[in-house]
C-alpha cells in the first residue's frame, strides 16, 4: 500500500508497523553562479514559472516555484545555472505483516509534489513490480492527482453524495476518460445528500462498487486511528465488495 | 521621485488593488514630470504559478523608487523588490490611488 497524498498522507495513521527505512527526495534546481554570468536574460526568458528572475547584475533563483525541467540550465551559454538537488520530501517504508507500505510525504513549505509522487512512481517499478500496490490518490483533478493515478490499472473514485460531491466526481470522471483509465465509484457516508450522485452514474454507465453508509460511529472510530471495518458490519460488508473486486482485477480468485 | 501603486484601474480615481501579484495595473507616477504613467499587468491573469515574481520584474523596468500597495507582496515578490531596492508601503487596500499617494505625502502609511 502507498500514501501518494504527499501534502498530508494519513493512511499511516491506520497502520501499526515498524519502520523499515526513511528515504529523502530531491529536486534539482538552478544555483546561480554569478562569475560565469554575461547577464544575457536568457535563463528569464525561458522559465514557464517565473522562477528565474534578473535584475540588471543579479539573477534570483526560487526554487520552490522551479519545476526542473532543466531549461534556463542547458540554455545558459555560459553554464552559470548548474542544476543541484534540493530535499524536498522523503518516503518512509513500514513492515506489518505481509504488508509492505510507503509513505510518500512532501517537506512543510514546498510546493512540488509531483516531483516526490513522481519518485515515489519510480521506487514501486522498480521494486515492487508484479505485485498487487493500493495508491491512495490525493483529492481533486490537478497534476498531483494525475501523477499518482498515471500508471494505475485501475481507479476508485470516491465521493460523497452531496451536490459537490456530484461536482468534483464528474471532474473526476472527465479527468479519468481523458487517460483512457478503467474506473469504478465508490460512494462514501451513503445516505447522506441526495441521490443525484446514482442517476448520474446509471445515465453515464458508471458501475458504483460500493457504498460504505454515513455513520457518525464511523467518524469517531477514524478519529481514533482505528479501522471502520472491523466495528460497523455494513462498512465490512461493502469494503469486501471492493477487495473482491481488486482481486478479480489482479487475477487472484475471490 | 517615482511612486508606483497596484491599482485596478488606470486613473487616479481608481481604487488600489489591495493585491501585489496578481493586481491588474501597476501605476507610475513621476512627480518631476507630473506624469502618471500605466502598466497594463491583466495578462497576469493567464499566468498560473510565480505571478509575484513577474510582477515585480515589470515593476522593477518601471525604475521606481517606492510602492504603495495593499497587504504587501508574497515572499517571492518582496525578494525581487528587496534585491530591487523599491521601498514598500502598504495598508492602502480601501484607498483610491489619488487618497493612497495623499496619505504617504502625509507619512501615513505603514512601511513594510
Amino acid at each position: 500500500m502507498v500514501d501518494l497524498d504527499v501534502e498530508e498522507p494519513n493512511s499511516g495513521l491506520f497502520v501499526k508497523g515498524k519502520l523499515e527505512e526513511t528515504n529523502p527526495v530531491y529536486k534539482m534546481v538552478p544555483v546561480w553562479e554569478k562569475d560565469k554570468c554575461t547577464f544575457c536574460g536568457n535563463c528569464q526568458k525561458v522559465c514557464n514559472f517565473n522562477a528565474v528572475i534578473q535584475l540588471h547584475t543579479q539573477v534570483l533563483v526560487f526554487p520552490k516555484l522551479c519545476h526542473s525541467c532543466y531549461a534556463c540550465s542547458e540554455l545558459c551559454p555560459t553554464d552559470a545555472l548548474p542544476m543541484k538537488p534540493e530535499k524536498i520530501g522523503e518516503i518512509k517504508t513500514f513492515h506489518q505483516d505481509n504488508l509492505t507500505f510507503l509513505e510518500s510525504c512532501l517537506n512543510i513549505g514546498q510546493e512540488m509534489a509531483v516531483q516526490v509522487i513522481a519518485h515515489t512512481n519510480k521506487i514501486l517499478e522498480k521494486d515492487y513490480q508484479g505485485q498487487l500496490i493500493i495508491i491512495d490518490a490525493p483529492p481533486g483533478t490537478s497534476c498531483p492527482v494525475i501523477e499518482a493515478v498515471k500508471d494505475t490499472d485501475f481507479v476508485l473514485l470516491a465521493a460523497e453524495p452531496t451536490p459537490f460531491g456530484l461536482h468534483d466526481l464528474k471532474l473526476a470522471v472527465d479527468t479519468m476518460r481523458k487517460l483512457k483509465k478503467d474506473f469504478a465509484v465508490i460512494i462514501n457516508r451513503f445516505g447522506l445528500g441526495n441521490d443525484k450522485i446514482w442517476e448520474y452514474c446509471q445515465r453515464q454507465n458508471i458501475e458504483i462498487l460500493a457504498k460504505i453508509p454515513n455513520s457518525r460511529t464511523a467518524a469517531e472510530l477514524y478519529s481514533h486511528g482505528k479501522l471502520i471495518y472491523k466495528q460497523i458490519p455494513q462498512v465490512k460488508q461493502e469494503v469486501l465488495k471492493i477487495a473482491n473486486k481488486i482481486r478479480q482485477l489482479s487475477g487472484e480468485p475471490k | 521621485m517615482r511612486i508606483a501603486f497596484t491599482s485596478q484601474g488606470s486613473t487616479w480615481n481608481d481604487p488600489i488593488d489591495p493585491r501585489f501579484g496578481r493586481a491588474p495595473y501597476l501605476l507610475i507616477y513621476d512627480e518631476e514630470t507630473d506624469k502618471l504613467e500605466v502598466i497594463d499587468n491583466t495578462a497576469i491573469n493567464q499566468v498560473a504559478h510565480g505571478a509575484g515574481p513577474e510582477t515585480a520584474r515589470k515593476l522593477f523596468q518601471a525604475k521606481p523608487k517606492v510602492l504603495i500597495t495593499g497587504n504587501g507582496p508574497g515572499g517571492n515578490a518582496a525578494r525581487v523588490l528587496e534585491n530591487a531596492n523599491i521601498t514598500i508601503y502598504i495598508g492602502a487596500g480601501s484607498l483610491t490611488v489619488e487618497q493612497a499617494y495623499k496619505k504617504y505625502k502625509n507619512n501615513e502609511l505603514k512601511n513594510y
